[in-house]
């Protein structure tokens, strides 16, 4: 497995299965992600690290078609947001880069993809893909 | 007014924003200058401060435009709030004034933004690296979002466009003059579906220049009446804050209703008193949302306000009659300003065949990187 894109956001295991690293806070009630020193949405400092949901639906959708800057990876690529069931909306990759096949609340599972960077080395970053690729 | 200190516009001046490979930002900035301080009848020593609004100029942008016109002496201070930095630096000087430190200061904008794929160093390496970093993918998720929520469609946001682009013909300082149509508009390159290339706005180059003054309320002048700012609450995933997650966001306030509300307050106004509005149209379903965050439509209205041609020019409440973003194409630090340049034009009854009858009071709005939003009110007197 290449290397994470960012260290702290998540964790691969020996099958490839990837998790996000969220954080709950008891007293304001909320996930959050990426794990932050404080609730992001009352300032709590109780936070809890947790293992976010590795499903969830589809809440918006798109594919890029040009290449942004720093970004060597293929084109066009689906990117979106996915509403986990701990009621948080993530960003990310979306495995289906023809917004025609996806549609709203529909099944997505969280997994790893690899990404080359700018220097050549493969690197890891989570994604979106529709339940009937991802096996969940 | 409540015996406040009021602050006025004395003069605006611009640099036409476009694509000007033979200038620098200083360049335009001084050309934006010299005509506002002309029109002010303003000189060296006459004002006091100097706020220089600016994302992507670098280290005393300020100072190297005013430096070339032998003004330098007074404070300079550059102000970068992403693309509502006009807004944040006339909020500072009409604060400066207010208060009565100064009598007169200067506000001016300059941009040159980089051409070609724009890196930001608003994000991470590693966002760059999984294909995070570009702005299009986010306006075209949130598009998505309101066409659904609003009850919209791809042919409304093409009715955007071509409304801005109508109104851009009559505007010489804007980058493109020709008007489109709807179905051009939906030709045109599908950038991050649903928006096409025509729906965005193009980053480019250019200046805008204001002097306030003390205001003499015995005599006749354009007020500003508010020049507010805000950031966002957290929680909502496809704000200007670009987070990686959110939360659902029913009845977190927008940057720009928050902005809105502090500006509407401090004016004594609401949204049905205004006659003239400019507002940010990075793309076109964000001038959709502006309208319902500013209050000028109701959430979902904005199906009917198309229909009926209310914001166009010749409706009931016309917003953007420069030709918005869209015509003019968005110098970052320029824009805000450029558009209180508009407005003030509007408000003299100087605009030409762009002009908005009977303009009493009208209204400017950026929003954009942080989040940051402004919202500025004037009012000839």
């Amino acid at each position: 497995m290449a290397r994470a894109i960012v260290e702290g956001l998540f964790v691969v295991d020996a099958e490839g299965v990837l998790t996000l690293l969220g954080g709950y806070s008891p007293s304001s009630g909320r996930h959050h992600f990426p794990r932050s020193e404080v609730c992001p949405y009352t300032g709590a400092d109780d936070v809890v690290p947790v293992r976010l949901a590795g499903h969830g639906t589809l809440w918006a959708w798109t594919a890029v078609t040009a290449r942004p800057a720093g970004y060597a990876g293929p084109v066009p690529y689906g990117f979106g947001v996915v509403e986990l069931p701990e009621g948080l909306r993530v960003v990310g990759r979306i495995t289906e880069a023809d917004p025609e096949r996806l549609s709203f609340g529909q099944r997505m599972v969280v997994v790893a993809e690899e990404l080359p960077g700018e220097d050549g080395e493969q690197a890891t970053v989570w994604a979106f893909a529709p339940s009937s690729e991802g096996g969940a | 007014m409540t015996g406040a200190t009021g602050v006025d516009v004395v003069g605006v001046g611009l640099h036409p924003f476009g694509r000007f490979d033979d200038r620098t930002a200083t360049d335009m900035g001084v050309v934006a200058v010299r005509r506002a301080l002309a029109e002010a009848g303003v000189g060296r020593g006459d004002f006091q401060a100097a706020f220089c609004a600016t994302a992507y100029g670098g280290v005393a942008s300020g100072h190297r435009v005013l430096g070339r016109l032998g003004l330098t002496c007074v404070p300079i201070v550059d102000v970068e709030a992403g693309c509502a930095s006009g807004g944040a630096a006339l909020g500072l000087a009409a604060s400066a004034i207010r208060s009565g430190e100064v009598a007169c200061a200067l506000v001016f904008g300059v941009e040159k933004m980089p051409k070609g794929l724009i890196r930001s160093s608003f994000f991470e390496p590693w966002q760059e690296q999984a294909g995070f970093s570009a702005a299009p993918p986010y306006f075209a998720l949130r598009a998505q979002r309101l066409l659904r929520e609003a009850g919209l469609t791809e042919d409304d946001l093409a009715r955007v466009v071509e409304k801005n682009r109508a109104h851009g013909v009559h505007n010489p300082d804007a980058m493109y003059r020709t008007a489109v149509t709807r179905e051009q508009v939906l030709g045109s390159r599908l950038v991050c579906a649903p928006l096409r290339l025509w729906m965005l706005c193009s980053p480019n180059e250019g200046a805008a220049a204001v002097v306030l003054r003390r205001a003499d309320t015995a005599t006749a002048g354009i007020e500003l009446l508010a020049a507010s700012l805000r950031s966002h609450l957290p929680g909502s995933v496809l704000d200007e804050s670009t987070p990686l997650a959110g939360i659902d966001d029913t009845g977190i306030v927008p940057p720009t209703t928050l902005a809105a509300a502090d500006a509407y307050e401090a004016a004594g106004l609401g949204p049905d008193d205004l006659d003239v509005v400019e507002c940010q149209d990075t793309d076109a379903a964000r001038e959709l949302l502006a309208w319902q965050e500013l209050g000028l439509c109701a959430p979902g209205g904005q199906a009917a306000a198309l229909a009926s041609g209310a914001h166009a020019l010749g409706g009931r409440l016309p917003v953007n009659p420069s030709g918005g973003l869209l015509s003019k194409g968005e110098p970052l630090g320029a824009s805000g300003l450029g558009q209180v340049v508009e407005l003030v034009h509007q408000l003299r009854g100087a605009a030409g065949p762009r002009q908005v009858q009977g303009t009493q009071v009208a209204l400017a709005h950026t929003i954009g990187r942080g989040a940051n939003a402004s919202v500025t009110i004037l009012r000839r007197r």
